[in-house]
Formats: structure tokens, sequence, C-alpha cells
């Protein structure tokens, strides 16, 4: 086995996803097969290989640091589950 | 000629002759989204008032003789792409009640020459599937037979392209989410290069391999589509500031003395005989009007399916980190706390492939994994890249299959993730390399499903797709069929 429930669950919380028991034991098999699939790219040497960080050469996409319009805060807020007084509301975070 | 026959191009000359109104032409194809959605369930959203309204607009400046190329052109677009004002779901049941507050620039670009929103189109839920069934909406059905799958995840852009509910479309296409369903659905999708459209306002699946493209009845009317969209968007710091050619120009300009390159990897043995045999007679097509064919390799194709699956995962877990129920979408009630709040949000928003590849993306980049796995792919992505540049060093462009097999029935393949995703085999490399891709409809499958090819081209030379497809359209006429709905 490539993934043990055990790193279902570890990933679960790391992914902020609270799953069933169901959910966990059916993510174990299907993400193992799809881990043990991947490992083909074991057969490839990449050791001086460099990693490609974007799909075509860009160089950094640089602006000048100017204020602009924007949407404001009102339509910011428009799609808040909760907000209050200008914020986002959420539940208690410090007792 | 019925209304909702008409191509992009014959409607933009009718509008400016006055011939037919934009209002008329709006309404035939609310009649027809009307007549057919309850079969297809291509649309999410319906913009009826608001698109007739539109339409009333357009005509006033089309009177005016002050249009633009798309100016009173129904149009819809994939759920994925904000839309002020207008419900922009993705699919998903996370987004249910979401109405983006801006335009993204692909629909402001759109607007600003007066195209006409009809509706907002199904698809995978966040643009995660390759058959239509992950959405939150319901399966979107393939219009040539409704048991099977129109392709995903612009299933629903296909869809109704294929239907003739909307005479052109955006998609969009991450591991070939355009062309995969344009092959199912017998109609045309172009991938453009990557940069080429800015995916500014669209909703993000894996940032390093999305791209904005057209879906349309025709080569041409790709081309038309194309050219509103295509630029550099100083709101998108990845589109990339290099000239828009006008892609109607050269669109006449034939196949005689260019190299098509056929990769020996991509015609491999578990093919479906019926596509062999409709990409055998289109390369013949392509001989006989003048094309010169030469076999090429691309020796990496066989790792390209592995790579994508940690890399596209891996961008997605990270960009659907921002559902988190605070800003925006829906929020689970009764959390106790702020994780609680987090973790209950996400897992009753998110359907269970988008929770597999955030799984799957949270894995790979986790402490202990991420050299052995997304590092590693990102290395091999090199080397795929690099096999696509060797190549076009000896051809212009490339001739492949779109997918291994015409159009799969519905919940086929649901319960083996790992063997649907292998669907897009021979679309996923070229999002890697970050190249373009056309797909267009080259035959029939002896069951009537419709049968695509790819034409692969050098980054930025969406223009050499378009002419060679087009030059294909000419001298074949699979593009005119039409579904039987």
């Amino acid at each position: 086995m490539k993934i043990t429930s055990a790193e279902v669950e570890k990933v679960a919380g790391l992914a902020r996803l609270a799953l069933s028991a169901d959910e966990i034991q059916a993510l174990t098999g299907q993400m193992d097969a799809i881990l043990s699939y991947v490992d083909k790219l074991d057969e490839l040497d990449v050791a001086d290989i460099v990693p490609t960080a974007h799909a075509v050469p860009v160089e950094n996409a640089l602006r000048e640091d100017l204020v602009r319009p924007s949407i404001g805060s009102e339509k910011a807020l428009a799609n808040a589950p909760e907000a209050a007084d200008g914020c986002f509301r959420v539940p208690r975070v410090i007792e | 000629m019925a209304l909702i026959d008409l191509s992009l191009r014959e409607m933009q000359q009718q509008l400016r002759e006055r011939k037919v109104s934009s209002v008329e032409l709006t309404r035939a194809f609310l009649e027809r989204i009307a007549a057919v959605d309850e079969r297809v369930n291509a649309f999410i959203t319906r913009c009826d008032a608001q698109a007739l309204a539109g339409a009333q607009e357009a005509d006033r400046r089309l009177a005016a003789g002050d249009a633009a190329p798309l100016t009173g052109i129904p149009l819809a677009l994939k759920d994925i792409f904000s839309t002020e004002g207008v419900l922009t779901t993705c699919a998903s049941k996370i987004l249910a009640n979401y109405i983006p507050p801006y335009d993204a620039t692909a629909v402001a670009r759109l607007k600003a020459q007066d195209a006409v929103l009809l509706g907002k189109l199904n698809m995978d839920e966040f643009a995660m599937g390759s058959s239509n069934e992950n959405s939150a909406y319901g399966v979107v059905r393939n219009p040539w037979n409704l048991e099977t799958v129109p392709g995903g995840s612009s299933g629903g852009s296909a869809a109704a392209v294929a239907a003739r509910q909307v005479p052109a479309t955006l998609g969009t296409d991450t591991g070939g989410s355009i062309r995969q369903p344009a092959a199912h659905c017998g109609v045309v999708g172009l991938k453009p290069t990557y940069g080429r459209v800015s995916r500014y306002g669209v909703v993000a699946y894996a940032s390093s391999l999305d791209q904005v493209g057209p879906l349309a009845a025709n080569v041409e009317d790709c081309a038309l589509l194309l050219q509103a969209v295509a630029g550099y968007d100083p709101l998108d710091s990845t589109s990339v500031d290099t000239p828009v050619p006008d892609y109607q120009a050269g669109l006449r300009d034939g196949v005689k003395g260019l190299r098509i390159g056929l990769p020996r990897e991509y015609f491999i043995d578990g093919l479906d005989a019926d596509v062999k045999q409709a990409l055998d007679e289109a390369i013949a097509v392509y001989r006989g009007l003048g094309a010169e064919i030469v076999e090429v390799s691309l020796p990496h194709t066989d790792y390209a399916l592995a790579c994508y699956y940690l890399i596209a995962p891996a961008e997605a877990s990270s960009n659907l980190a921002r559902y988190d129920g605070v800003r925006y979408g829906v929020r689970a009630a009764a959390a106790q706390n702020l994780i609680d709040m987090y973790t209950q949000s996400r897992a009753a928003g998110f359907g269970a492939e988008v929770k597999r590849r955030i799984m799957l993306g949270t894995y790979a980049l986790s402490s202990g994994y991420y050299d052995a796995y997304y590092l590693k792919a990102q290395k091999v992505r090199t080397l795929i890249r690099q096999d696509y540049f060797d190549a076009f060093a000896r051809c212009d462009l490339l001739l492949t299959p779109v997918a291994p097999t015409p159009a799969f029935r519905i919940g086929e393949k649901t319960d083996d993730p790992l063997h649907m995703y292998l669907s897009d085999i021979f679309t996923i490399p070229l999002n890697l390399a970050g190249t373009c891709g056309l797909a267009l409809p080259c035959g029939f499958s002896k069951a009537g499903l419709p049968i695509g090819m790819q034409l692969a081209g050098r980054p930025f030379d969406e223009a050499t797709l378009l002419r060679v497809g087009h030059a294909y359209e000419q001298a074949t006429d699979w593009h005119k069929r039409k579904a039987p709905l």
C-alpha cells in the first residue's frame, strides 16, 4: 500500500476537509491506485532537469505601484455569508 | 435556413444588412433552449430577460452603423466565467449563491462588442472531469445520443453548440476540457497557447495549465471568437504581451507545402478502430490537399498523464483553499469554531471528484512528499515540453486523435477514477507543454457518434491551426452534420 487510511485522515486535516469514515475508506483505495500509477515517473532520471515553473517563458510581470480604483468594500462584502460593521464575520477565534 | 443554423459569420452579415435583428436572433435561440434543454441539461442559468434587453441595445447600435464584430450575436458561457450580477456557480454547491461583483476580462471583451449573453453553461464541478458527470446541477447529455456523455469539463458548452442552443461559446481547457468535449459532440474547439487569453475572473482550477478558448460549429467561427478575447491583460500577470494576428486574414491560404507531423506515440494499439479509421482518412485528405506528412516522436508521452495528475491536483488544492466560507459561497451552519466552520463548509460544499483532487494535491505538496511527487512532475514536464520543441523543429504542426474512443455511456466509468482519467491522455500533454491545440470533427463511429482530430501547433501559432483546420472543412462536410435533436 502506498497510503493508509490514517494518512488519508491526516491529509484531510491539512486540506480542511471533514470526511466521513466511508469517504476515507474509498479515498484510501483510490489514492493508492493513483499514487501507484504516478510512480511510473520514477522510471525517468530527472536529477539534472530544471523543473518547469511556467509553460511559456515569461519574465517577472511587474507593474507600477499605483493606487487604482477597486470594487469597494460594499461589493466585496456583498457575497459574505455573514458581515458586520464593514467586516467579514466569523466564529470567535480568541477565547 | 433556420436562424439557429446560421454560422457566426452569416449572422454577422445578416445583422449588418438588417436582414435579421438581434432580438429575432436572440428569440430564436431562447426558443431552442426552451425546447431542448430539458433533455440536454446544458444550462445552469438562463438570462432570457437580460438577453432580450441586450439584443435591443445591440439593434440600436447596428441601426446607428456602429457595430463591432460580435454586436448582437447571442452567446453563452461556461459557468466558470465571472459575470457581474449573474449567478456563477462553477457547477459547485459551494458557490450556489455566488453573484460576482465584476466581469472576467474575456466577458468584458465580449460585452465591449455588444455580444448578447443567453446564460451560463453546465460543466464538471470546478472544471474537474472528463465526462460532465461531476456537476452539482446534474449530468449533461450528448445531443448525438442522450445516453452518452458529452465529455468534460466544458461538456455543457460543447453540447449547447451541438444542440444549436447557442451558435458559439467560450470554455476553459486544463487537460483537454475544450477539445475532448468538442470531439465528443462533433463541434470545433480551440485551446489557445497558455497566456494568449486572460484568465482574470475565471475561477481557477490549475493555474499553470488553465486556458480560455472558443467552441463553435466551424473553424472560422472559432477564429472570430478568439479574435474578440485574445490579447494581453494587465490584470492577469500570466497573460503574455505578444501581438495578436488577424485570424481571419490567412484562413484561406491552404496547406500546400506545410509539414504535418504524426507523433507515433499517439497512434497506439489501444486506439478505437473507428477513431483510427477516421484519422487515417483525415490524413489522406491532407495529403491530397498538398501537405507533407512526416512521422515524428514525442518520447515522453507515456508520462504525461502521471505528470498531470500530480501537477493539476496540487495547484487545485492550493486554489480551492479560498473556499472557506468566510468571504463568499456557502457556509455550513452551526459551526462551533473557525476550523470547524472551514472543514464543515468544505465537506458539504465540494463534490466527490473535487475532494479527491484536493486530497491528492494536498498529499503531493505535503512535507516529505513534495520532492518525490510535485517537484518530480514539474521536471518531467520539462521533458514533455522539450519533446514538442524537438517535433516542431521537424514539422509545422502535429495531427493526433483527441480522445481514445468516441463518447462513452453515462455512468460507465464513474466508479474508476484512474480509468476515467485516461480519456484525456491525448489532450493533456499540450497543456503541460503550454502550446495550442484545435479539435475538429473528422468522422463518425459505426454507432453514429462524432469523432474528432486534434491539430497541435507551435506556441502562439493559433493562426496556422485555424488555417489548416479551415482547409479540411472546405474539403469535407463532417462539421455540417447536425445532431438529431
